[in-house]
């Protein structure tokens, strides 16, 4: 099986659903021409043409907008945000049209919005946020953060298979850092199973997207002092995986979430609630949460470093959380 | 109501008409220098590590900016962008700060919050700008809509670009502004490539200033290359915005000289587009007009090169010399308290 990097998965996934299927176009800002902010369409344009990888005006409400209405004629259109900072302003056509379509006329929107999130590289309060919690609040949208490069491919399969909106939120600091194998064949990842990233019994990490390899190297450090922690990867948010999470819960007894977004208000709120109601018989410690601060996302070093939750952390964190 | 196609600035009378003296010709071209070799320096320690995340240059847009930002003034207000070094020059910040800034420090405007030229200075009457583009078109008609509720003679200046022109957000600024009559100059920098996206693929008819006749004002299109046509244009846009004539749209035609951040080598750029526009390349051009018509001497032009030279080394040194942010205050700076309204603009 070939090593891609999370990036080349995505570009691979997506190459093939469009070969595979005339109604699947890629729409965004400098896709075609340039190939993407991030190269992901890199040669798109040449296989594809120009109407299938189309290069639109600095324009996401019109992106966003005009996927659902293609999307309602019958095509599969993928949009792209050159950063998912921007899906802000085309939060009226998601949430309030694409997002509610369906409920109200039973005519599906199946779109799919890349979105290239995260920080971690100093990109700043505009290009770097982790917005996803804010739409996982939105009934009607799907949300899909991978956090491998095997299923970026297989979730973005999914994602276009799907008959809803779904949100695919890439993560950047991933793009060319983090490596694996990909089965060269298509394939789908579905949507509401968590994967057990790493194995352990003393307690679980319960996380997605760039934060699974945190958590890992903070577990793989704590192995070496003899405690096994198992890191669970949501890989969807919207639907979310409750059975594998209450199953490590209870299995573990005691379970960190972590997540790169800020901390009110953030999806990890909805996972501690649920395991507070559904096995708080279960926990031998209360549920813990590491998030990045109340703040914009911060540009200089230091500060983002603070921001960002590291691998110390969550250390620091699972060293409380055992001990307790 | 079709737009004007503003002409080129001739004689130091027609100059001297405007209001600019040799003193104020000379400070434009000596903010000229400063942009580009801030920009420059910029470009270097990137380079060199020194500065994390992307960085963004106005290469090609010095005239543009610099001749808008000597129109404005002194209590008008503006919100310029990434290609506009020249506005925050010349309104008079301090360039170690921009180099502070740069590099993440204490010392500049954003204090590390933030990066590049997001960044200005409330105190001399800029505001930042955010990434979303363009996103501070509607923010400048609300200041001139305060200027307007107030009664004030002042005027607002909000830049974009030929490719955020196409989001909805210029649409409702230009048109609530119209409808208005608020005072408030769109200032459209049309460098020709939004990121890799020609024009033709932006908007399409010929100037975006063509819109103005839609939302019921004036617009004018002038050489960007040329500091004193835009100067000209921009003055008589002020003033007039300054005396209850309403907005104007003023596109400044001018081409993104590199590409569109450091990471970007612009290879979906013509090469004989680079070349016709580096022909008129802005600060060329005004040197070469302030020798023919200011009398600016080879001895008098050395020595304003060598004091940007040394006001730009020692900018570099104090930046060096500002600490990066601690952590430990970045909580503390989300909400405002009410002593932070304790500032000139909320009296
Ligand atoms: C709403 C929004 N979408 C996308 C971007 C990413 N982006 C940054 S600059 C840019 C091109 C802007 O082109 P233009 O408005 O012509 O300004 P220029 O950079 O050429 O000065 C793009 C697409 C953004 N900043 N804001
Ligand atoms: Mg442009």
């Amino acid at each position: 099986m070939p090593e891609l990097t999370y990036i080349q998965a995505i570009s691979d996934g997506l190459r093939q659903e469009m070969r595979r299927d005339q109604r699947v176009f890629l729409m965004g800002e400098d896709v075609g021409v340039y190939g993407g902010a991030f190269k992901v369409s890199l040669g798109f344009q040449e296989e594809f043409g120009p109407w299938r990888v189309i290069d639109t005006p600095l324009s996401e409400t019109a992106i966003v907008g005009g996927a659902t209405g293609a999307a309602l004629m019958g095509m599969r259109p993928v949009a792209e945000m050159q950063f998912a900072d921007f899906i802000s302003c085309a939060w009226d056509h998601l949430v309030t049209v694409a997002a509610k379509q369906f409920f109200r006329g039973r005519t599906p929107v199946p779109i799919v919005v890349r979105l290239p999130s995260g920080g971690g590289f100093s990109g700043g309060p505009f290009h770097s946020q982790n917005p996803e919690s804010s739409f996982a609040h939105i009934p009607g949208l799907k949300i899909v953060c991978p956090a491998t490069p095997h299923d970026a491919k297989g979730l973005l399969a999914s994602a276009i298979e799907d008959p809803n909106p779904v949100l695919y939120f890439e993560h950047k600091h991933l793009y060319r850092r983090i490596k694996g194998e990909v089965p060269e064949e298509r394939y789908t990842v579905p949507f509401g199973q968590a994967n057990v990233h790493r194995e352990g019994e003393d307690a679980v990490v319960v996380t997605w997207g760039a934060m699974v390899h945190t958590a890992t190297d903070a577990a793989d450090e704590l192995a070496k002092e003899g405690t096994e922690v198992e890191v669970l990867d949501l890989r969807t948010l919207i639907p979310w995986d409750r059975e594998k999470v209450l199953e490590s819960v209870r299995r573990t007894s005691k379970v960190l979430v972590l997540h790169e977004d800020t901390r009110t208000g953030g999806f990890g709120g909805e996972i501690a609630a649920t395991i507070a109601e559904e096995a708080f018989e279960d926990l031998d410690a209360p549920v813990m949460r590491v998030a990045a601060p109340d703040t914009p996302v911060p540009f200089s070093p230091p500060l983002e470093k603070a921001f960002i939750p590291q691998a110390e952390d969550v250390l620091q964190a699972l060293e409380e959380l055992v001990a307790y | 109501m079709a737009v004007r196609e503003a002409e080129p600035v001739g004689s130091l009378q027609e100059v001297k008409e405007a209001g600019l003296d040799r003193e104020d010709l000379l400070g434009m071209y000596r903010a000229m220098l400063i942009t580009r070799g801030i920009e420059e320096r910029g470009h270097i320690l990137y380079k060199q590590g020194k500065i994390p995340g992307s960085f963004y240059t106005g290469r090609g847009n010095e005239a543009a900016a610099v001749g808008v930002g000597s129109a404005m003034g002194p209590n008008d207000v503006g919100t310029p962008l990434h290609r506009d070094m020249g506005v925050h020059i010349t309104r008079g910040v301090d360039p170690w700060r921009i180099f502070a800034q740069y590099m993440g420090r204490e010392g500049g405007p954003t204090r590390g919050r933030d990066g590049n030229v997001h960044m200005a200075m409330p105190e001399l009457g800029l505001h930042p700008m955010v990434s979303h583009l363009p996103a501070m078109l509607p923010v400048a008609t609300g200041m001139a809509l305060a200027f307007k509720i107030r009664n004030e003679k002042r005027v607002a200046l909000g830049w974009f670009g030929e490719g955020a022109a196409a989001r909805g957000d210029a649409h409702e600024a230009m048109n609530m502004a119209g409808v208005r009559q608020l005072p408030i100059v769109f200032v459209c920098d049309n460098n020709q490539w939004a990121y890799s996206t020609p024009t033709y693929l932006s908007f399409p008819v010929e100037h975006i200033a063509d819109r103005a006749a839609a939302y019921g004002f004036d617009g004018v299109v002038v050489d960007g290359t040329d500091v004193l046509a835009v100067y000209r244009e921009a003055k008589r846009a002020i003033e007039k915005a300054r005396e209850g004539g309403g907005p104007t749209l003023l596109e400044c035609l001018t081409l993104r000289m590199e590409g569109h951040a450091v990471h970007d080598d612009a290879f979906y750029v013509p090469k004989e587009m680079f070349e016709q526009w580096a022909a008129q390349d802005p600060i060329e051009r005004f040197r070469s007009w302030l020798r023919d018509h200011a009398e600016l001497t080879d001895e008098e032009d050395d020595e304003i090169a060598s004091s940007v030279k040394r006001t730009l080394n020692s900018a570099l040194e104090q930046a060096d010399e500002s600490p990066l942010p601690d952590p430990a205050g970045l909580e503390a700076g989300v909400y405002a308290a009410p002593e932070d309204l304790d500032t000139p603009h909320h009296k």
